[in-house]
């Protein structure tokens, strides 16, 4: 008995926590393989498949900052689209200020931060429901003023003409280069982010926030980080979409539309899940593909999709791999091991996630 | 008031939502390493009073005092991380977080703490609640005693000086109240300041140095465990109280 006190105080003295497992480490190094063979892609195939990718990753993009911060930290919001034009227009003013476009994607992205900031400010007044409707409201707000800057292009919108001297294979090339970046970028900065004690911090926000808050955590602050966050990646992603398509028009680009899509791919895909947008993003890329020539079918057979899975699927399809299989690719949690001479098994897996 | 050191004090609170009064005038001192018993019933503003010491409440009059600072405009996650752990009458639990991951969090940030530091801190506390064996068991999961420890885990994981129970013994059985008072007195022997709302009475008997009994926001008896026990108007409160009524009862005549 007393063996047993002294193992079971030692374990706990020195306590072991495992972060990743095997299905981690095979599942990381096959995501990466993916990553450089999608690198080297432009050299491989023609350039309307690379093309067409571009789209896919401005969606895996824009889709993980909305999981960021509806399945981490239960933001809800259907107004990210005032940050991806945001994005879009912001590297058209800095490449008319003699900004390279490719870099000012860059500039986009922190000055969706900064005007996040005062937006925060109005947003994070309302909850739930309101919030919601309150982003969407003020993207609304976004789109009305860039409609009104003659500057800008007005409601007419505008092209960005810094890039047209780069010849179009080179810039096919360095667009989807640019917009690969931007979607790893983006989900290995959700994978850090929610690795950290910041991250764990808002999982226990957007469980349970009054006793988040009596636990220590500035609550406010946590989830204006992520917003600042979310928000810099969607303006990273408009700048993407301005750079391939060369010129923007407000009423596309601050549209709900686009909150659709990230909340659709997100939902099918599995929130709560960094794998889930990923997933999802490539469902809904492959539905758009497969049946963008038959019209209204095409949103019927989408809708169609979104109902199966949430009978069927209510985490996402990810999440009911995840459920059956134990996988994780990106593993935020922690599992503690067993006290040494305990004979509890160990499953060796994280059981939630 | 007393000579030692003062923890916790509260001067001239009073708290109303609309025309209901949960406290008037409340005068309320705990000492360094003291446990404090709060009986009362049902709507007496126990629970409104842990709310405004613990900063989930502001009170519409009167200050709250905190190991010497005043922490009456304070948030609630600042009075925690100066030592103020709470835990709740209905469990809240991250549903979605392993046991180990809702201590964590609280060594993290009520705590302060990082990294293997932390670590081996919320192993140690799960270890002390009786929570090892459910680590790695998603807290949405637990049944109501799991709940309640965990709750304690959890206030406990933020490093308190003071650490306010709210009827953490409430809805339990005989068994399982005496596997949890034996976690409460070891809470107390290592120097925590203990302020408890139960209406289990004979756990609080076992456990506490002093009683306050409270009714329509006030203080009715304030003295030993067995002295407010004894008192006409504990007794009158209680007896005319309903359920409760049994309970004090056979806990005064014993």
């Amino acid at each position: 008995m007393s063996l047993t006190d002294t193992l079971t105080s030692r374990a706990a003295k020195a306590a072991s926590v495992r972060r990743s497992t095997r299905s981690t480490r095979v599942g990381g190094g096959v995501l990466t393989l993916v990553v450089l063979i999608l690198a080297v892609l432009p050299f491989a195939v023609f350039s309307s498949v690379t093309d067409s990718l571009v789209n896919l990753f401005i969606l895996i993009a824009l889709a993980s900052m909305w999981n960021l911060l509806a399945g981490f930290a239960g933001l809800v919001s259907v107004g990210q689209q005032a940050y991806f034009g945001l994005g879009a227009y912001a590297v058209l003013v800095f490449a008319e200020q003699g900004v390279q476009a490719y870099l000012a994607i860059i500039l986009a992205a922190i000055t969706a931060a900064v005007f996040a900031v005062p937006t925060s400010w109005l947003a994070f007044r309302l909850r739930g429901d309101y919030f919601a409707i309150g982003t969407w409201v003020i993207a609304e707000v976004y789109r009305l003023v860039t409609t009104r800057i003659d500057r800008l292009g007005g409601a007419s919108g505008k092209s960005l003409t810094t890039l047209s001297d780069i010849d179009p294979v080179t810039r096919g090339a360095l667009n989807y280069w640019v917009a690969l970046v931007v979607a790893v970028a983006s989900v290995v900065a959700c994978y850090l982010l929610l690795r950290s004690r910041l991250g764990l911090a808002l999982m226990a926000v957007r469980d349970e926030e009054t006793a988040a808050n009596a636990v220590g955590i500035n609550v406010p602050r946590a989830k204006r980080w992520v917003y600042l966050i979310s928000a810099a990646g969607c303006g990273a992603a408009g700048g993407v979409l301005l750079v391939t398509s060369l010129s923007v028009n407000p009423n596309a680009v601050y549209s709900v539309q686009w909150s659709a899509y990230m909340i659709f791919i997100v939902v099918i895909g599995g929130i709560g899940y960094i794998e889930g947008p990923l997933l999802g993003a490539v469902i809904f890329f492959a539905l758009q593909q497969a049946l963008a020539d038959y019209g209204t079918t095409y949103l019927i057979l989408l809708g169609l999709c979104g109902i199966a899975v949430a009978l069927f699927a209510p985490r996402g399809l990810w999440g009911m791999i995840a459920d059956r299989t134990r996988i994780s690719l990106f593993p935020v949690g922690y599992n503690l091991a067993a006290p040494a001479g305990s004979d509890e098994p160990s499953t060796g897996e994280d059981q939630t996630r | 008031m007393s000579p030692q050191h003062e923890l916790l004090s509260l001067r001239g609170v009073s708290k109303h939502f609309g025309r209901v009064i949960v406290a008037t005038d409340l005068d309320l001192s705990v000492a360094d390493g003291e446990a404090l018993g709060i009986v009362g019933p049902n709507g007496a503003g126990k629970s409104t009073l842990f709310s405004m010491i613990s900063g989930d409440l502001r009170p519409d009059a009167g200050t709250v005092w905190f190991d010497g600072n005043d922490v009456t405009g304070a948030h609630a996650y600042q009075r925690t991380r100066a030592g103020i752990g709470r835990t709740y009458q209905i469990p809240r639990p991250f549903e979605n977080l392993t046991v180990f991951e809702s201590v964590l969090v609280c060594c993290h940030q009520g705590g302060g703490r990082r990294g293997r530091d932390a670590a081996d801190r919320a192993a140690d506390i799960l270890e002390r609640t009786g929570l090892r064996a459910e680590a790695n068991t998603a807290a949405g999961r637990l049944g109501l005693l799991q709940r309640k420890r965990l709750e304690m885990a959890r206030a406990l994981g933020t490093d308190p000086k003071l650490l306010l129970l709210d009827e953490v013994a409430g809805g339990l059985t005989d068994p399982e109240v005496a596997e949890l008072v034996e976690v409460v007195q070891g809470i107390r022997a290592d120097g925590l300041a203990v302020v408890w709302i139960e209406h289990v009475v004979h756990a609080l008997v076992k456990t506490v140095d002093r009683m306050l009994c409270l009714a329509g926001g006030r203080i009715v008896a304030d003295g030993s465990p067995l002295e407010v026990l004894a008192n006409a108007e504990v007794r009158e409160l209680y007896l005319g109280g309903g359920p409760e009524s049994a309970t004090a009862d056979e806990e005064t005549e014993s």
